[in-house]
């Protein structure tokens, strides 16, 4: 015990503190503001802006530096405890770099060509300038329209009977079918649909509907898991009330359990939405892409968002068409980030605007 | 899951005015269960549809002369074996880089953040979810790739000894290890998501158990947390596992591939082509057996994520009856 290398409290006398003991609340702000200040002082000059080794440098002495004044006075637990405290931090700030970094490209590479033009023509007799997207978000909003027209109702009323009938090996198999389909691969997805429409239309069918039929392969489990972790929060006692009042069970569940849960419910189904409308993979297979506007998901190759940005960097062209096409794509991937955040958006005011009056 | 029971509830409503109106609701009550129960058979038939096609598919590649699958091919392993390779090398090294930083970053959310900022964290990691796999690729491409050629320049000569870093380096930064950073940022929410709801899942009275005895925030986490979440963490690792063996674009767009090289570097520009990508790449210009022979590799890929992903799921489900 005698062996501390704290310094002992200097005055029995004095009453001690509540934060005896303990570092400034205030000091790791100092700390990590004097530490950058230091490192700016030692890389500027050596390395000139080099922003990660600034802050590489600055973390590394604002650890150390933390480390010792806590070990000295606060003890070794507490000096880990600190550390780990950064370190958690520091993570989850690296990760975040990567999200920055592609949203600022994504606005700072695809404005350029993010103008009135690209929204209105297609691609059709364009070589090199010039040219739009019309055609691929036309064909992005068709595609993902039947996607949703599809995975909508069998997802929902699959969640009704998981939760609200299902008993035996029936309902543990599709649990885990559903838990099996999350988990299939896009690509994957691609080629059940290409296969499946080339045993009905002839091999290499491409049209919109099995580019659709692969995307609902992807959407059905998101869409089921939403709605039945939503369909089980509903109280119980509502539904007893229903069968108290003589009300048979389908308009039990039409009329109490679906409104209650249709909130979270369409909240699911939005970030489902948002999760397969940037498929690539999958439409690469089933659905191809083409130069023309074409609103017929039934017939012939349609062009979509992620394609069109795939293809305008994989085939650019040559000459000025190149840094054109390179645009085009950037402009592609800004719309389908908004499209995505868009979504993002519409599912939490829906959450908000059609919660149960009681909860609001 | 939640652990509110399913209503096994099947009361019968009091018994209506007249005989034809109960038979209208019996009736119409076998309709409504019979449309939910059709919409399950339409999953099982949906995924029995997928296995069926793939392998009816595959079949034709697999008496085929393997040349008629891939130029460079002397037999079917020759073509099938390095394909498998890349998927599950770049896989595993994705998995490397964003399990231990995918664990931290729930642990922020969780457990250090403060409580308002912990949702609008969760939902940032939810956007990064949904960023289209497309624009991470051109990202990974057309940013990352030129930032990292000068530290894969370092990593050579500091440990070119390797055969991880033997180089030469690509100096167009189309490596591997690009590949692989872009492919860990791609996974990472689906880890974090999993994890981050299983440390919040902790009981209380461990948590506060912890906390009197002293307990640092560290220790607590040490004591308490990760000990109740580990089968949770090995298991979202797992899905997110799955996640990296199927994921296409990233691969596509970033590697130039040698087809048929096993290498296990990841600085030069000689890379091995995964699965996935060697689809998406080659599927829109074959015909005849090449198709066949592309839905061949499909088919292993889909029993290699099927198997992840159900080790996954039952290692969850043992974990969970184990602790309730």
């Amino acid at each position: 015990m005698s062996t501390m290398t704290s310094p002992p409290p200097s005055t029995e006398a004095r009453p001690a503190s509540i934060t005896q003991g303990q570092l400034p609340a205030r000091l790791p702000l100092y700390l990590g503001i004097g530490a950058l200040v230091v490192s700016a002082i030692i890389t500027l000059p050596v390395f000139g802006t080099n922003w990660a080794l600034l802050v590489l440098i600055a973390l590394a002495l604002y650890m150390v530096v933390l480390n010792v004044l806590s070990r000295r006075t606060e003890g070794a637990r507490r000096a880990t405890d600190r550390m780990v405290t950064t370190l958690v931090s520091g993570a989850f700030a690296l990760a975040m770099l990567p999200l920055i970094s592609v949203m600022y490209t994504v606005f700072d590479l695809g404005l350029p060509r993010f103008d009135g033009q690209f929204f209105t023509e297609t691609m059709r007799n364009v070589v090199g300038v010039g040219g739009g997207a019309a055609h691929a978000l036309v064909g992005t909003l068709i595609i993902t329209l039947f996607a949703t027209l599809i995975s909508v109702p069998i997802g929902i009323l699959t969640a009704v009977y998981l939760v609200e009938y299902g008993k035996g090996p029936l309902a543990k198999a599709v649990t885990l079918l559903v838990d099996v389909m999350t988990g299939i691969p896009s690509i994957v997805a691609g080629l059940f649909a290409a296969g499946l429409f080339a045993q009905l239309a002839g091999p290499g069918t491409k049209n919109g509907l099995a580019g659709a039929v692969a995307l609902s392969v992807l959407m059905v489990p998101i869409v089921v898991r939403a709605a039945e972790e939503m369909i089980r929060l509903v109280p119980n006692e509502l539904r007893e009330a229903a069968y108290g009042l003589g009300v048979p069970k389908w308009r039990t569940i039409t009329k109490v359990v679906l409104p209650t849960a249709i909130a979270g419910i369409l909240t699911g189904v939005t970030l489902a939405i948002a999760r397969v409308i940037g498929e690539t993979a999958p439409l690469l297979i089933a659905v191809g892409t083409t130069d023309s506007m074409n609103l017929n998901p039934f017939s012939d190759r349609m062009a979509t968002l992620p394609i069109f940005a795939y293809y305008s960097y994989q085939q650019p062209g040559f000459g000025d068409g190149i840094q054109a096409s390179y645009d085009r794509s950037w402009a592609a991937s800004l719309t389908l980030m908004l499209v995505v955040m868009i979504l993002f958006g519409l599912a939490r005011v829906l959450a908000n605007v059609l919660k149960p009056k009681g909860l609001k | 899951m939640s652990t509110q029971t399913p209503p096994t509830t099947d009361a019968t409503p009091d018994a209506p005015a007249s005989l034809t109106e109960e038979r209208g609701t019996q009736a119409a009550d076998r309709i409504f269960s019979g449309v939910a129960k059709g919409a399950g058979i339409v999953i099982l038939v949906a995924l029995a549809g997928v296995a069926f096609f793939l392998i009816k598919e595959s079949i034709p590649a697999l008496s085929a002369e393997p040349s008629e699958l891939s130029g460079n091919a002397d037999s079917l392993w020759d073509f099938v074996a390095p394909l498998v390779f890349g998927t599950v090398y770049a896989a595993i090294l994705a998995l490397v880089l964003a399990t231990p930083l995918a664990i931290a970053i729930a642990l922020f959310i969780s457990h250090y953040a403060p409580r308002r900022l912990a949702t609008t964290l969760g939902y940032v990691t939810d956007i990064l979810a949904a960023v289209p796999s497309v624009v991470f690729g051109l990202w990974g491409l057309f940013v990352l790739a030129p930032i990292m050629v000068p530290f894969m320049g370092v990593l050579e000569g500091a440990l070119g000894w390797l055969p991880l870093f033997a180089g030469p380096v690509a100096n167009s930064g189309r490596t591997l290890l690009v590949a692989t950073i872009v492919l860990s940022v791609m996974i990472l929410p689906i880890i974090t998501s999993i994890s981050r709801e299983i440390f919040l899942q902790t009981p209380r009275l461990h948590e506060e158990a912890a906390l009197a005895l002293g307990a640092t925030r560290w220790e607590l986490i040490k004591l308490a947390v990760l000990p109740y979440a580990r089968s949770g963490i090995i298991s979202a690792t797992m899905l997110g596992l799955g996640r990296a063996l199927g994921e296409t674009m990233a691969l596509a767009l970033i590697l130039a591939p040698t087809p048929g090289l096993i290498s296990l570097n990841i600085v030069s520009t000689q890379n091995s082509q995964a699965i996935a990508p060697n689809i998406a790449l080659r599927f829109p210009e074959s015909s005849g057996l090449e198709v066949n022979g592309l839905f061949l590799t499909g088919l292993v890929l889909f029993v290699i994520t099927f198997l992840v992903n159900f080790a996954a799921r039952r290692i969850t489900d043992n974990a969970f009856s184990g602790a309730n």
